[in-house]
């Protein structure tokens, strides 16, 4: 247990928790707002998602569609690259500063 | 060893005979057999077989059977996760439906895709950092194991039963139609297969066959949209131009159509696709075969990435069948006289065949036969990955966490968890016959409505709050769980087209029930577990600062045992 309140106490430990959950958190909610903001824009809105573009048959709507797609692989791709760049040395230090 | 050689050897001579003579006995409403597609079919298992005698010869440990020895690497998991989520019901039920109503398969695509991004942030570290086999493992990690694990087994197993009827049903259904086998022969055959890559191979048999599947898919599908979009000289204009000339509602097609017309149940669909997949057991498992946190984060990246890629691909083939298909008589079912409810031509073997039809239009029957086989690969790889999740929570959660209270023997859990792979096969292969003919298009949703109000509540309280108590969980979870059940029997879908009441008379007018039913899952962990005062309480709630630094840091994490 001692070493458990030696690890939450770690400055590195800390800043691990607080960089994560917040990155984390804050990706999900935008994940969030996109796909429901799509998601009530078909429902309520789809004359807008029919709107053509540049005078062609192609709709507003497949961009939108797709880059709702695009997009949540754009945000794993942030979350991810911020993990291996940060994270996994603030792991590192933590465990080799609290082996017993 | 040698059962299991007998048992290949058996079941793959047979496959070619048993196509002849149902082909012989009856046709009709069945494709003539194709032999490129048998060819190519039976290929595939004899090398999936040839995998699975490599893998039994490596599975001797528990962690072998269930993680596959934690040896797979962040790249292969995510292909193996992208292979156990890609189904036949996504490649074939989307493109059919973009073929009906165009946009509107756009709206399922997206759904399909955005709970993966939830996964990366919230779960997939936190996941292997505190679990070993199953989620089961992490969902009682301080909160009391009897318990927990009994929730999570029925929370599984019910997930597993509704998703694998379904697999089944579409099985029989499509190898009828591809290969002129019987129904029940398909429904055996995939079965059967799925007992034996489980049972023998065990987790290292079952990811390497939903790796070469997705491969396999990824490929197909690559060739078909790239076939398409070179025949409209690569502008997407050109082939949706085309697409609305021929399509009978015109432009409409291009925009959300009548697929969802209630915003409530638009948003309650969403929340159960975006969440079920972060409480699909079969998903949740992949992540304990990678080494670490580091490699799982890695793996959610790549399946993002590959299951987006194929639902873009899923969009253009169905565009394609569009134009290609649904303009060429040779495709058409001339018995049917009325049209689809859209307008558009009816085709052989019913919407869900945009796809395969497609492929015999842009790559001959060389082709059609390659995409036959891969849609049958499809199936065989989601159902194995669903019976091991399923097995692993009869024999790791049930028997040996709470029959045998963490004591069990390392062998007799394999057994078991073999028993009961056997015992899921079979009743799998009853299911599969018992519902032929039932609309079973709902089970697929139910089961992510279950996933979501049952597992994933229960899943992410535990790891982010500290005030979760052991009763708190349990009857949040079983209330999410009989709320998504009772709302699925209530909807339209179930009420009116399977149970055959009036149309209109369904008491709850939300097709998924998610809405709700997370609602009250997530409120009752919530009021459950302020409310408890009682002593194993103040244990779950103490437990929590151990269990959180385990969580984000893996210092304790089950490591990986064989490479």
């Amino acid at each position: 247990m001692s070493n458990l309140a030696k690890i939450e106490r770690d400055p590195n430990y800390q800043e691990l928790v607080r960089r994560r959950s917040s990155l984390g958190w804050l990706l999900s909610a935008i994940m969030l707002f996109i796909y429901f903001g799509f998601i009530l824009l078909v429902a309520y809105a789809p004359k807008f998602l029919g709107i053509p573009l540049g005078g062609g048959v192609t709709t507003i709507g497949i961009p939108i569609g797709l880059s709702v797609i695009v997009l949540a692989f754009v945000l794993t791709g942030i979350y991810v690259r911020q993990a291996n760049s940060s994270y996994d040395l603030l792991i590192r230090k933590i465990v080799e500063e609290n082996r017993s | 060893m040698k059962r299991f050689a007998w048992l290949s050897v058996i079941l793959l001579a047979s496959v070619p005979t048993i196509a002849l003579a149902a082909g012989a006995v009856e046709g009709g409403s069945k494709q003539a057999i194709n032999w490129s597609a048998i060819g190519m079919f039976v290929g595939f298992v004899g090398l999936t077989l040839a995998i699975t005698y490599w893998a039994a010869k490596r599975t001797a440990s528990a962690a072998d059977f269930y993680s596959a020895g934690g040896g797979i690497t962040g790249f292969q998991n995510g292909l193996a996760i992208a292979g156990d989520y890609m189904s036949a019901a996504s490649f074939l039920g989307i493109s059919g439906l973009v073929y009906t109503s165009g946009y509107d398969g756009l709206i399922y695509s997206v759904g399909w895709l955005v709970g993966w991004p939830i996964v990366t942030f919230l779960i997939a570290e936190q996941l292997r950092n505190l679990g070993k086999f199953t989620f089961a493992d992490v969902t009682s990690f301080r909160l009391g194991q009897t318990e927990i694990r009994i929730l999570a087994a029925c929370g599984s197993l019910v997930t597993v039963a509704f998703y694998l009827i379904a697999q089944m049903v579409g099985a029989g259904k499509l190898i009828q139609l591809l290969f002129g086998l019987d129904y029940w022969i398909a429904v055996v055959l995939v079965g059967g297969l799925m007992m034996i890559y489980v049972t023998f191979g065990g987790m290292k048999a079952t990811t390497w066959v939903q790796i070469i599947k997705a491969v396999l898919l990824l490929a197909g599908a690559t060739f078909m949209a790239g076939a398409v979009l070179y025949k409209f000289g690569f502008s997407p204009e050109a082939l949706f131009t085309k697409a609305t000339e021929v399509h009978p509602k015109k432009l409409a097609i291009m925009e959300p159509g009548s697929l969802i017309s209630n915003p409530l149940s638009a948003i309650s669909l969403g929340l159960a696709l975006m969440f079920g997949t972060a409480g699909l057991p079969h998903i949740l498992m992949r992540f304990f075969t990678v080494k670490d946190a580091q490699a799982a984060r890695k793996s959610v990246f790549y399946a993002t990435g590959f299951i987006g890629y194929f639902y873009i691909l899923t969009f253009i083939i169905g565009f394609g069948a569009i134009t290609l298909v649904s303009t060429d008589a040779m495709f058409l079912d001339g018995s049917i006289l009325e049209k689809t409810k859209s307008g558009i031509a009816a085709i052989k073997g019913g919407s869900n065949m945009a796809a395969i039809h497609l492929a015999n239009a842009v790559g001959g029957n060389l082709f059609l036969g390659f995409i036959s086989a891969v849609a049958f690969a499809t199936i065989l790889a989601v159902v194995s990955g669903l019976a091991l999740a399923g097995a692993s929570s009869i024999s790791h959660d049930l028997y040996g966490m709470v029959i045998k209270g963490g004591n069990a023997n390392e062998q007799d859990e394999i057994r078991v968890s073999k028993i009961a792979t056997l015992v899921l096969g079979v009743l799998a292969i009853f299911l599969g016959i018992v519902f032929e003919n039932q609309n079973v298009a709902f089970m697929v949703g139910l089961a992510f409505a279950i996933a979501a109000s049952c597992n994933f509540p229960v899943l992410v309280m535990s790891i982010f709050w500290k005030g979760l108590t052991t009763r708190g969980a349990v009857v949040g979870g079983f209330l999410g769980l009989v709320s998504a059940v009772v709302g699925v029997v209530l909807s339209p879908a179930v009420w009116e087209v399977t149970l055959g009441f009036a149309k209109g008379s369904a008491p709850i007018k939300l097709d998924n029930p998610a809405l709700f039913s997370m609602a009250i899952a997530f409120a009752g962990i919530w009021l459950v577990s302020i409310l408890d005062r009682s002593k194993r309480a103040a244990v779950d709630r103490d437990g929590f600062d151990a269990q959180y630094v385990r969580s984000q840091t893996g210092i304790g994490a089950a490591s990986a045992t064989a490479h």
